[in-house]
Parts: structure tokens; sequence; C-alpha cells
């Protein structure tokens, strides 16, 4: 029996220790690649086109992190996730990272072991409604249907959201996003209650947008974010410096364009130790000092990669809203690289 | 008693008279199928009416059909306002839809697996063919896998050689007994994988380099996917569910209770369950580090469970055989395996004929769960390609066109079956003329 527990131990221990030892960057480098879980499709989030290659707000991330560390922002394995197995994937390391439009939860941070990198998208549950109804509030939705995706914490603030507002409601739960628009399309639901993100590219996909409104009422915080696992803070740190790299690259109006130019040339303190012109963080993270100007450069600044997935010039035409810079009444703030 | 006077003896067949008036004809036809009484009459034309209300439905949505074009705004454009089908998307996504991401100048490749797929099944499927061609078929699997994933022929070829070696220990060990033969070979096959595999493909590589370019598992997609999981799903299960069928009719308790077992699990759990296992829980199980192929893994899965349900479909074939067959059989002084490849295995999988290609066709169907665990089937590349801001809001287009597309393929597998019950018809059964 002794030895049996020996050797169980021993065992054991081999084996945490082999999964300690090898960090996940020295295995995306050994690899030459990084597997980067997304979801099978979002608009604006990410999605392939018809040449197999992937866009979207998580798919730049992940592509800035591959220019950070790998120098090749093409050297990224895109995962499909589904809900149910973003997390295993995640844990049993199949992917070396998530960018999943996940919201940063306490549960998911700390009973799940992971470790969240920041939020790269403020989201909120939202309603819409055709202008039809004549509604302008979420207070008026006393006796409607609602048509919600299944297995979401939609599903959880819709329920919480009514019951505190005291007004009663039919839900219609339905399996996936497509299915709900056309639900909602052929009238078997008086509304739709989903991430304001989703809603917003929902409408812009309908025949005639300008017959469907979005209710004011924002119901719940849904701050999305990369996620990677617990236990090695090189790699979180990797993860979470790169997506405030890019907000600072907004603050200090470095761009994809001019991020080579401005290494060089730049007067300000700041830009210089972001393309790593003075100080020496990159070789603190374990990578060299341009990992910050390569990831700038492939992908843009976080305001470039907002327009060119979710902005104003893409058919979803999101507001910057909550994701402006703080500087302009938002809520991204780039921490100091300093 | 005297013999009748036969004194006349008709010479000529009676012309026939014509029939009733009222009867036979188109009219009669209708009357008596479509408007025999009023339930009758009622019915017809309810169907009718909704029949016509379909087509009218969709005739229009049909009939506008909008082929060029780059999104689904410019259909809309196109379209002003009528209703119309835009099949804009499948111009330009079904190579998509076809081979997932698999790269667009290696298209040749699976076409080519697929064709070869036809010349390897030819002499399974049909009579008349010369019986050398079945040596293709063997050789086949090997052949599609280093078409599809690429890479040094040598890995196929090093797997066959293991086969060789294991039918040559078997055939030398086989005097000191079948069970002593059996394990040798398993183990010898075992350890030539394990050990001399991957050495003799490294060598081989760099003395003779047969290389294609590899494809990785993950871009491999589409019906290509769900094809390569469905055929390899349907070769290993039959024969894995023969032994499994024979195992649970076995007269050695310890074989009929291990296959009771896995039949009676694997049916007593859904095939998403086993998909999640496979995807999810074997990643903590294996070792870290260890990449065990995804689709690899659906594979087995998937087979796994077939096999299981095919293991039902064929008992049932053997229990339909009389108790005489069995006897005569013996009394001809046939061993177990002689009587049963030659006596009551031609007989049981003709009997389960249908039931066999009922549970292809459903295996075949299956594939499309393992959109659920992240793989990119058709299902899941539809999702995806609405997730594309062009294509966003787009529905019924690309169901109906991978409706299509699945409907070819199990309606040829039933036209398959058919066929195959008429060609072995021995009896004269009394049959309903189809």
């Amino acid at each position: 029996m002794k030895t049996m527990i020996a050797i169980a131990t021993v065992t054991a221990a081999t084996l945490s220790a082999g999964l300690a030892s090898a960090g996940t960057l020295a295995d995306v480098q050994t690899r030459g690649k990084l597997n980067c879980g997304v979801t099978g499709g979002q608009a604006g989030f990410s999605a392939p086109d018809a040449n197999g290659v992937w866009h979207g707000m998580d798919v730049d991330y992940c592509r800035a992190i591959a220019a950070a560390v790998l120098k090749d922002p093409n050297a990224v394995t895109f995962v499909p996730t589904t809900g149910q197995t973003r997390f295993t994937a995640l844990a049993s390391g199949e992917v070396d990272i998530l960018a999943r439009t996940t919201t940063w939860t306490f549960s998911r941070d700390v009973d799940l072991k992971f470790s969240f990198a920041g939020v790269n998208y403020y989201d909120g549950q939202a309603f819409m409604v055709p202008k039809s109804l004549g509604i302008s509030s979420a207070k008026d939705l006393d006796g409607a249907t609602v048509c919600i995706q299944t297995g979401t914490t939609t599903e959880l603030n819709l329920a919480e959201y009514f019951r505190r507002i005291n007004i009663k409601y039919e839900p219609v739960p339905v399996e996936n996003n497509a299915d709900v628009q056309q639900k909602f399309l052929a009238g078997a639901c008086d509304v739709i209650s989903s991430d304001g993100s989703d809603l917003a590219s929902t409408r812009s996909s309908f025949k005639n947008p300008q017959d469907y409104i979005i209710l004011p009422e924002i119901i719940s915080k849904e701050p999305l974010g990369p996620l990677v696992r617990q236990g090695d803070d090189q790699w979180a740190d990797i993860a979470r410096w790169t997506l405030n790299a890019l907000i600072s690259a907004e603050e200090l109006g470095v761009t994809a364009e001019n991020a080579d130019k401005d290494a060089a040339e730049a007067d300000n303190p700041d830009i210089g130790r972001l393309l790593g012109k003075d100080d020496k963080l990159g070789e603190m993270l374990g990578l060299d000092n341009e990992w910050a100007k390569r990831a700038v450069s492939a992908v843009g600044n976080y305001g470039e990669i907002f327009d060119r997935n979710l902005g104003e010039k893409t058919p979803i035409a999101l507001e910057r809203g909550l994701n402006s810079l703080w500087t302009k009444g938002g809520l991204m703030y780039g921490l100091p690289l300093r | 008693m005297n013999m009748h006077n036969i004194s006349w003896v008709r010479q000529d067949i009676v012309a026939p008279s014509p029939r009733p008036p009222g009867q036979g004809g188109v009219m009669d036809w209708v009357r008596k199928n479509l408007f025999n009484g009023w339930v009758s009459s009622l019915l017809t034309v309810a169907s009718v009416m909704a029949i016509a209300w379909g087509v009218m439905a969709i005739a229009p949505w049909l009939g506008n059909s909008v082929w060029h074009a780059g999104s689904l705004s410019e259909c809309r454009q196109i379209l002003d306002g009528a209703p119309g089908a835009c099949w804009g998307v499948i111009r330009d996504r079904w190579t998509q839809l076809l081979f997932g991401f698999y790269p667009t100048a290696l298209y040749w490749r699976p076409m080519l697996a697929f064709v070869l797929l036809f010349a390897a099944l030819a002499p399974i499927l049909f009579r008349g063919l010369p019986q050398r061609a079945l040596w293709f078929s063997a050789v086949y699997p090997g052949l599609a896998f280093w078409l599809i994933w690429g890479g040094s022929l040598w890995l196929p070829v090093s797997i066959y050689l293991g086969f060789a070696v294991a039918t040559g220990l078997f055939s030398i060990a086989v005097r000191s007994g079948v069970g002593l033969a059996a394990t040798a070979a398993i183990v010898g096959a075992a350890l030539w994988w394990l050990y001399a595999t991957p050495a003799l493909v490294e060598i081989a590589t760099d003395t003779a380099p047969i290389l294609l370019v590899p494809v990785t598992s993950r871009e491999l997609g589409g019906f290509l996917l769900s094809i390569v999981i469905g055929v390899s799903g349907i070769a290993l299960s039959l024969p894995l569910g023969i032994l499994l069928a024979l195992g649970r009719r076995s007269g050695l308790p310890l074989i009929r209770m291990l296959s009771v077992t896995f039949i009676e699990f694997i049916r007593g759990v859904p095939l998403i369950t086993l998909l999640f296992t496979a995807s999810l829980l074997l990643n903590y199980f294996l070792p870290p580090g260890t990449s065990f192929d995804l689709i690899l893994r659906v594979v087995i899965m998937v087979t796994l469970f077939a096999s299981a349900y095919m293991a039902e479909v064929i008992r049932g074939g053997l229990a339909a055989l009389p108790r005489g067959q069995y006897e005569a059989a013996g009394a001809l002084g046939l061993d177990y395996w002689k009587a049963q490849r030659l006596v009551i295995l031609p007989q049981a999988l003709k009997i389960s004929i249908p039931g066999i290609v009922n549970s292809f066709i459903g295996l075949f169907k299956d594939t499309t769960l393992v959109m659920f665990i992240g793989l990119l089937d058709p299902i899941a590349l539809a999702a995806a390609i609405r997730a594309n801001t062009n294509w966003q809001g787009i529905y019924w287009e690309l169901f109906i066109f991978i409706g299509a597309v699945f409907f070819v393929f199990c309606f040829g597998m039933s036209r398959y079956s058919q066929y195959l019950e008429q060609r072995l018809r021995t009896d004269h059964r009394w049959e309903e003329c189809a």
C-alpha cells in the first residue's frame, strides 16, 4: 500500500513538474505557432472570410500576440471553440490563449483557475424591439415575449432584471443566434435580448434596420476579455501587456502606419518606451524590446482594431461608447508602460 | 360408363371484350385513388391545396434567385424589395463548405482521394470485377490518408508493414495455438508501430523523399470532414459490429460478457457525450504534450458508437436464421469460423441489409454533431459564414445547399441497398411490387 502511494506521488510530482517546467511562452516559440481559441463565428469578433482568413476584434488581438512573441502576425492557428468547449480547451492546453468574447466574472477567474488579461470590449445586455411596437423603454415591456439564447448568462440577467422592476414576460428560449433572428423576424417574439454589440450587428443584417430600435436600458455588465491559464505568470503578463500596449498606442497616437517612423523619431518618452527605443521593457517580459512595435504595426492600435471590425465604417456600425479612451469619456485606460 | 362424345372443341382464342364503360382509364384511376368516398375526396382537396400553397410560397423566392452578388446587402439591392433567394453566398463560399480551410492549391488531393474511393469500393460493392481489384481496396485507406493529410509516403507504408509483421508472426506461431499466435501478432505489430515506424519513416524519407505538402487536421472542414469521418466510421464499424454480434452470441462467457457490456454501455450513452469525451476528457487523461489528433479521436468514438448499433442490427439477422442452419453447418464438419463465414453470416448479413444501411445513413448524418466540439463541419461553417458581415442574416440558402448535398449521399446509399437486396434475393418471398 505504501509503495503504491509512493509511486502515485512520484508520478503526480513528475507530471506536475512536466507541466510547470515548460512555460507557455517556450512552448509557443518552439512550436512556432500560437494556438488561439476563438468563437466559431461572431460578427465583428471572429469569422473566416471566403479565403479562410480569420478577421475580427478577438482575431486581431491574437495576431498582435503572435506578432509580439513570434514576430509574425500570421503564425496563429485559430481554434474554433463553442461555449461548452472553450474553458476545457484552455485548461487542457489545446489553446494557449482564449479570446472568445468571454465575460470576465469572479467564478471564471477564481473558481475555474484562469487569469484574465484585461478587457478588450465592454459590453452589456440590451433589448431590441420593432419600432411598430411603439415602446421606448424596457419598463414598458410588460407581458412581452422575449427571444433569448439558451445556456448563456443572458437568461439569468433577464430574469433578475424583470423581477427587480416587477414586470411579467414570457421567455422563448432558442438554441442559437441565427435562429433567434429568424424567430424575431417571423414575429414569434416581440423582443430580442442579448449583448449590445450582438444586437447592433444583428440589426445591421436586417432588411430594414431602421424599423427596429435598441432600447436604452443596459441591464448587465459584460466586460469581454482574453484569458490564459492561471499559474504561468510570464505568459499572463505577455497577454495583459500586449493588450495594454494596443490601448496605450491609441492614447499616444501610435498607429500601424507611423509605428516604424515614431520609433526612430519620437520625442515623447512614453512613445519611446512603448516602441522599445529607450527602456528594455520587452526583455523583462522574456521577449525583445520591439515586441509592442511589432504588435501595433501588425494590427494597429486599439482604436484602429475597433474601427476596422466594429466601427462606424463597417456594416455593424457600433459607436465607441464605453470603449472610448478614458480621455474621451470611455473606460479604455492603458496602464503605464514603464 | 361411356365416354363423352366430344363434338366441338374451340380452336381460336376468344377476342377480349371491351371493358365495361366507366372502368379503366385516367378518370377511373382518379376516382379509385383520389376520390374514393368523401374522406378520400376531402384529403385529396386538402393535400392539393397544401401543395399549391407551398409552391406558391416558394416559387417566387426560388424564381428570383440571385447568383451574382458579393454580399447579402448587394442581393437585396438587386432584388429591390422582392422576395428572392440569395445564392450568391453559395457561389462565394461553396469551396469552403466542401473543403473547409484546405489550401486551395491542393484541392486536387481530396478530390482525387474521393474519386479513388469509388474505385476502391467498386470491387466490394459490385459483382463481376476481378478479385485482384480488391488489392487496391486494401491499399486505399493508406493512400487516402496520404493524399488528404500529406507528409511522407513512408508513414502509411510503414503502418501497412506493421500488418505484414502481424500476419508473418501469426503464420509462424499458429502451430502452437491460435490464441498465442494472435497475441504474438498483436504485440509484434504494436512494437513495430511504436518503435520501428518512427525510425523507418525517418530513414526512408531521407533516402527517398516522397513527400506531399502536409495539411493539418484543423484545416479540414465542411463536407470533406463529414465524409472522412463518415466513411472511416462506416468502414470500421461493420467488421467491428460483426465481431461484437458474434461475441454476444458466443458460448464463451467472458467474450459474451465483454460484448454485452460494451454494446449496452455505448448504446446507453448519447453520441454527443462520447464526442465531448473525445475532445475534452481525453486531454486531461493523456500525458501533457501528447498531441493525439482530434479527428482521429472523433473517428474512434464515432466508430465505437456505430459498431454497437451495428452489432445489434446484425444480431437481429443472426437470430432470424433457423437453428437448422447452425446444425447443418456443424454436421458438415465445419469449424466455428468456417461455419460463420460460409453458412451463417452470408444469410444473416443479407437479412440485415436494410438495418445496416439505415445505421450507415444515420452515422453519416450524425457527423454534423462534431460542430459541438468545435470542428467545422458544414453546419458549423454555415454559422461561421453567417458571422461574416457580408453574409450576416442569411439563413435558408446555406441550409438548403447543405441539405441537398447530404440528400445526394444518403439517397445514393439507400438506392444501393435496394439494388443489393434485389441482387441477393434467392428465395421466392412474396413482395409488393415496388
